[in-house]
């Protein structure tokens, strides 16, 4: 018992690695929330008027809503959304040119995360590369290989340029998913987003890299709120990679993000997704709130939307990546891996809702609690009324370490249509001392030990993942749970 | 090899191991038998270091050095295999990976790099052909899936795969059909060398059989009451335990 409470300890000491500011030069709205701030946002954004239009309808339309009650699982203290600044940005950055405008510290803080701003290889001995859209705070800074992107006639931009660049595809697209009444956090999102990615890869074009925004909170005192926008028109197909991660502050900080996607007849959006925003610390003190809302719809038939994500971080997760399949013969799939430790508190999953002919989807959760958190799976699969001959298969499994954590699962299936098939299977594990013990008589210790049992849980998932990002997900994934023998 | 003097443990407050005496020399193979609840089991634990068994008395010296006093790990990596009498499913993590990982955590341990994969990919060919192991199970998720006497040629699989000085084999042949014995055995007896001890727990004489052990030992009440050669095997067979009961109740 005593060797167990050591190791406890002591792996409960996992540092966040992201938690260093730069100290960069900021430009902010002043605090709180009115119109005058959704206008401050759009005119420093230098946005036409019906993008204003839309802000402001948003935010009137924010005024009248209430807070969810908590149906969720989650637990914290109401909050202030006047005590907040919805507008940050780094000084220096006029225009999205040359990296020589691009402020030093900031290359610096992109460097320390490990993404390369400067076009170049990130796969050693590979012809990989990756075109990186990078936020910080509230804006873009920077977005590579947008020309050799731009031969192919792929836009990948950001969300702001692409008001500016793309009005009739923003027009078209924008809210089409996530309606700017849609729930109380996207709505307020539509009101004062910043910044995020926009992407269009045109008919019949095969994205010939991956696409990747990375998100970063700098500032304190700020929320940070962006749109992320792809389409991929008929045939086409991207796989797009999204991560995140921010300063250690003892404030907890909001994020109420939005990604829209569109995929059109025969096409394919694949999205993976690392989540390593600040958690809080060991006591649970500060780290992000994260609500975001993620839908995308198979428009067209045939076409195919993809989300995998690895959530290892903030203090709350709230989020449900969802698919409508309208397109008959569409697919959607779902593949999560949910991390809580410490004081954490998760309930994402999914909804797939299935409304032509012969969709399918495949839901795959695995959810690990440790420390003293909370960690739920929430997903509905809705047949509808003519979605003849629709699918589902759900497996949702919960590995628990200690006993202080809960594990939760709450599976919603409405059929509206008989020919449906829909599969749902649970289990909840504990990961076994014993399991530990036999890694140990083979001379694996303990840390290792949960690290290569831990992965292979997850294995189905992390195979999803582009390569470079399974292999910073397995280290995530180690990190995160250091801490947690039971 | 393995020295233990006066051994007790306990697990949940309960002595089990009370005072036992074993020495293994180089290259032996002892068999420990005895009655059910005897502490066969806990010996093999307690060496392995499993973290529920408390040691309040006693000394094991491995090659020379406190035993006790090292962790799980070090304890293999030391060269101290135990061939679990249920071997754990380990879903996700392929056998492959999983022994290259031991392998090399042992080699980093003894100041030595990854082991080669050219290297690597040949022994696991030869030592799967030690135990008949389908080369389909070795790329399976460890354990995962497998029929009872799999898992078990899986342990002796492993075994070869991380060449212990000291294996201990717990109760390997429980559950095993008279062919999996046999293959089990063979590939025990192809791993015996004069650097290599074997401390081997069973219930039944048949694996002596196929194994044939220098010395027998007879544990009861948490120690060792009787002790002799690979006829004694025989004659625990012909005559059960009852008798050595009585016996160590007067001692």
């Amino acid at each position: 018992m005593a060797e167990k409470n050591e190791i406890l300890e002591e792996f409960t000491q996992g540092e966040y690695k992201y938690g260093f500011t730069s100290d960069i030069e900021t430009e902010f709205a002043p605090k709180g929330l009115n119109e005058d701030i959704v206008r401050f946002i759009s005119m420093k954004k230098k946005e036409p008027q019906w993008m204003l239009d839309f802000r402001l309808k948003a935010f009137r339309h924010w005024l009248k809503m209430k807070h969810p009650d908590h149906w969720a699982h989650v637990n914290f203290k109401p909050i202030d959304f006047q005590d907040s600044c919805y507008y940050a940005a780094p000084k220096k950055i006029k225009t999205v040119g040359s990296l020589d405008e691009v402020d030093q510290e900031l290359l610096k803080t992109f460097e320390k995360l490990g993404i390369s701003l400067e076009e170049q290889k990130r796969l050693v001995g590979m012809e990989s590369k990756i075109a990186v859209d990078a936020v910080i705070d509230s804006v873009s800074v920077k977005t590579t290989f947008k020309e050799v992107l731009a031969e192919k006639g792929i836009i990948f931009c950001s969300f702001s340029e692409a008001v500016q660049e793309h009005p009739e595809l923003i027009k078209k697209y924008m809210g089409s998913v996530v309606p700017y009444t849609d729930n109380f956090y996207a709505t307020l999102n539509s009101a004062v987003f910043s910044d995020g990615s926009f992407c269009y890869i045109p008919k019949g074009v095969r994205c010939p890299m991956e696409l990747s925004t990375y998100f970063r909170i700098n500032s304190s005192g700020t929320g940070q709120f962006e749109r992320t926008l792809i389409v991929a028109d008929e045939g086409a197909y991207v796989s797009y990679l999204e991560g995140c991660t921010a300063p250690m502050r003892d404030e907890n900080q909001l994020h109420a993000a939005i990604v829209e996607i569109v995929a059109h007849k025969d096409a394919e959006v694949k999205y993976s997704t690392v989540q390593n925003w600040y958690p809080g610390n060991k006591e649970g003190v500060g780290g992000i709130y994260n609500f975001v809302t993620k839908r995308g719809i198979c428009l067209g038939d045939n076409s195919k939307i993809s989300w995998t994500q690895v959530e290892t971080g903030s203090a709350i997760t709230w989020k449900y990546p969802s698919v409508i399949l309208k397109g008959d013969h569409s697919v959607g799939e779902f593949y999560s891996v949910a991390v809580t430790n410490n004081y954490q508190q998760a309930d994402t999953g999914t909804k797939m809702l299935h409304i032509g002919k012969n969709t399918r989807s495949t839901i795959i959760s695995k959810g690990i609690s440790a420390g003293k958190s909370q960690n739920s799976y929430r997903g509905l699969v809705r047949i509808s009324k003519g979605a003849t001959n629709a699918r589902n298969f759900s497996q949702c499994d919960s590995l628990l370490m200690g006993d202080k954590c809960g594990a939760h699962t709450f599976p919603y299936i409405e059929i509206h249509d008989k020919s449906a098939v829909v599969e749902h299977e649970a289990t909840t594990s504990k990961i076994g001392e014993d399991q530990i013990f036999y890694c140990k008589q083979r001379g694996i210790d303990t840390e290792k030990a949960i690290g290569l049992i831990v992965n292979g849980y997850c294995r189905e998932v992390l195979n999803q993942l582009p390569m470079e990002f399974a292999v910073e997900a397995q280290k995530l994934l180690s990190v995160s749970l250091e801490g947690s023998v039971g | 090899m393995i020295n233990i003097k006066n051994l007790h443990a306990s697990v949940d407050g309960q002595e089990i191991l009370k005072g036992l005496n074993l020495d293994v020399k180089d290259g032996e193979v002892h068999a420990i038998m005895g009655p059910n609840g005897s502490g066969k089991s806990t010996l093999a634990s307690v060496l392995a270091g499993k973290s529920e068994y408390e040691v309040a008395e006693g000394e094991v010296l491995f090659n020379g050095k406190n035993l006790l006093e090292m962790s799980a790990e070090d304890r293999a990596r030391e060269g101290l295999f135990l061939a679990f009498q249920y071997p754990v499913e380990i879903p996700g993590v392929s056998n492959i990976n999983f022994l290259k990982t031991a392998i090399n955590e042992i080699r980093a341990y003894k100041g030595l790099g990854p082991i080669e994969p050219k290297t690597f990919l040949a022994m696991v060919k030869e030592k799967q052909s030690l135990v008949e192991l389908d080369g389909k199970l070795t790329g399976r998720s460890v354990n995962e899936g497998f029929s009872g006497g799999e898992k078990k040629r899986n342990e002796i699989f492993q075994m070869a795969m991380l060449e212990p000085t000291l294996a201990i084999l717990d109760e390997t042949d429980s559950g095993l059909d008279i062919d999996a014995l046999r293959i089990v055995a063979n590939g025990v007896n192809k791993l015996r060398d004069q650097k290599r001890s074997f401390i081997i727990v069973t219930h039944y004489q048949r694996l002596l059989d196929y194994i044939i052990p220098d010395f027998v030992h007879v544990l009861y009440n948490g120690r060792i009451v009787k002790t002799g050669g690979k006829e004694l095997a025989l004659e625990l067979e012909a005559k059960g335990y009852d008798w050595l009961k009585s016996e160590s109740v007067e001692a």
